[in-house]
């Protein structure tokens, strides 16, 4: 398994005025290469807090979360309804923007780190990753399909909420990683930092991580995707060696 | 040892791959069937999606039809006017296949249809072979029984457009093999078989072809058309994977061998029966699939 490490040093200095403490973020690797492996990666993520003032003694512990959402797609949702004794696709929902992967990471559990306001305000939480869906022809309860959509994405590794996750060390230095599922879309990841303090975000920091996946794998299915004929046409050379090859061994083997 | 297979887009634990490829090539090997109706029912219960399934299943085809074809070719046992015929209803016959494939997967009811047509398909194969490995155990003291004539006219000989097949000592008409071939390209498309069980007995018993040349043959249109029907999957639905492909491959050729070895040592019937059982077993669980409710009723598709 490769470990790979965004690191956060670039300086974000536009600090609102009443907080004595922004969050310092940055990536020093704008590109991500991602070897997928069976179990796939980790994304290691890390910042520090920039202080003008010491901490007020009687004040609670700073609080960090930490989002990272993958390029959005148009999904379908479909439901399967039992006809004539046997379970098929009936209706479907088209959900448009969704994104591919979203990841919540916390030092503690979101809805008592956050403020709904402020959770509604900046759009973090499960429920905020799929924009609602307006009216359908056919399908009364958009709900369900949304609700769902969160579920299979979550039980797929692609969204994930993992409270209590950010470790804090000395009030300065914070650090979380994720699991990225080996079938993640390519894309810019955006990672969003915020600061929190009594339940409201006090300084936010937004890094854009362009993610590539590496490898044979990744060759192979950018190549059937960009080139499809051409990937064809290899696919089937390929096979007709292969099976020509193998049969040759063993006939020498045998001798 | 797990494996990302890239189109697929699943971890597969690749010996696991590597033993279903050679138990399809064990089959081939001891009963001259490619083995595609066992495999891609094979692929979808370990987790393949059925469209990467039946897509990958044509591409592994061609390539275990390319060694069969050349040891076909030494023995001199292929007809080609009449595999060329059988081709050129092939290739018409995926060019259907896969617009039925990418029509039913837009629709969202690709896999309920391949489930159905393999239940169906397993459910008829499986009950005819028991019942003849039955009859065949029976009529074991009775030598004479296992005499079974070719018809030299059959009602295809009737038919317009005839020609003369040297290869084959025939003079019939183009119009059987053609639609043969025809039928087997739209099954090889939609579920990812070769479809030598239909072609062979209808070659045989439809156009009367003599048993020498009928393998080599029909290895011969496997070739062409699985290979055609695995390019048309790739630029159409991109469903082709071509790792999944190869270590099948491998496998197989790897079953084949042992298949063969195994084959001269057992008993024929007894091995009928078991291959007829799992025909059966695999039929009845794909039903069993469609009719006990999932657990999860949603799905997600990219569109």
């Amino acid at each position: 398994m490769i470990r790979l490490a965004a690191v956060l040093l670039a300086l974000v200095l536009t600090a609102p005025l009443p907080a004595q403490e922004s969050v310092v973020t940055g990536v020093s690797t704008e590109n991500i290469g991602l070897n997928a492996t069976f179990d796939g990666s980790d994304l290691f993520v890390f910042g520090a807090i920039r202080r003008d003032a010491p901490i007020p003694p009687e004040a609670d512990p700073i609080d960090v979360v930490i989002t990272i959402k993958g390029p959005p797609r148009n999904v379908r949702v479909r439901h399967k309804e039992r006809r004539l004794g046997i379970w098929m696709n009936t209706e479907s929902l088209p959900v448009r923007q969704v994104p591919s992967f979203y990841a919540i990471a916390t030092t503690r559990p979101l809805e008592e780190t956050l403020s709904e306001t402020e959770r509604l305000r900046y759009q973090i939480g499960m429920d905020e990753a799929v924009r609602r869906v307006g009216g359908h022809d056919t399908i009364e309860d958009t709900t369900v399909y949304t609700d769902a959509l969160v579920r299979l994405k979550e039980r797929s590794g692609s969204y994930q909420q993992r409270d209590g996750a950010v470790l804090v060390a000395e009030e300065t230095l914070f650090q979380t990683s994720f699991h990225m599922p080996a079938n993640l879309t390519e894309g810019n990841y955006i990672a969003q930092f915020f600061l929190v303090r009594d339940r409201e975000v006090i300084s936010s920091g937004t890094s854009v991580i362009r993610v590539a996946k590496t490898g044979i794998e990744r060759w192979l299915y950018n190549l059937s995707r960009n080139r499809p004929l051409l990937y064809g046409l290899a696919s089937v050379a390929a096979a007709l060696a292969a099976g020509w090859l193998a049969a040759e061994a063993f006939r020498l083997a045998r001798r | 040892m797990q494996i990302y297979l890239p189109i697929a887009e699943v971890s597969v634990n690749s010996l696991l791959l590597l033993l279903i490829g050679a138990m399809v090539g064990l089959l081939s090997g001891m009963f001259g069937v490619g083995g595609g109706f066992i495999l891609t029912p094979l692929l979808f219960f370990i987790g393949i999606p059925p469209a990467v399934a039946v897509a990958s299943a044509a591409n592994q085809i061609a390539g275990s039809s390319f060694s069969a074809f050349l040891a076909h070719l030494q023995r001199r046992t292929v007809d080609f006017r009449m595999g060329t015929i059988m081709l050129a209803g092939g290739l018409l016959g995926s060019t259907l296949g896969v617009a039925i494939f990418t029509r039913l997967r837009t629709l969202g009811q690709f896999d309920l249809v391949v489930s159905l047509l393999y239940v169906v398909m397993l459910g008829t194969i499986g009950t005819l072979m028991l019942a003849e490995s039955v009859r065949a155990l029976r009529r074991r003291n009775d030598p004479n029984a296992v005499l079974v004539r070719r018809r030299r006219h059959t009602w295809a000989h009737g038919l317009p457009l005839k020609m003369r097949f040297h290869t084959s000592k025939l003079y019939v008409s183009a119009i059987p093999p053609f639609v043969i071939g025809a039928v087997v390209g739209i099954l090889g498309a939609v579920m990812g078989v070769g479809g030598g069980f239909i072609m062979i007995p209808a070659m045989i018993y439809i156009i009367g072809m003599p048993t020498k040349v009928v393998v080599g043959t029909s290895v011969f249109q496997f070739l062409f058309v699985t290979g055609f029907t695995a390019v048309m999957h790739a630029t159409q639905s991109g469903t082709v994977d071509v790792m999944l492909a190869l270590i099948l491959l491998v496998g197989g050729v790897i079953g084949a061998q042992v298949g063969v070895g195994l084959a001269a040592r057992l008993r024929a019937e007894q091995l009928r029966i078991l291959l007829a059982l799992l025909v059966v077993a695999v039929c009845l669980k794909l039903f069993a699939d469609l009719v006990i409710e999932p657990e999860e009723l949603f799905s997600l598709t990219v569109s």
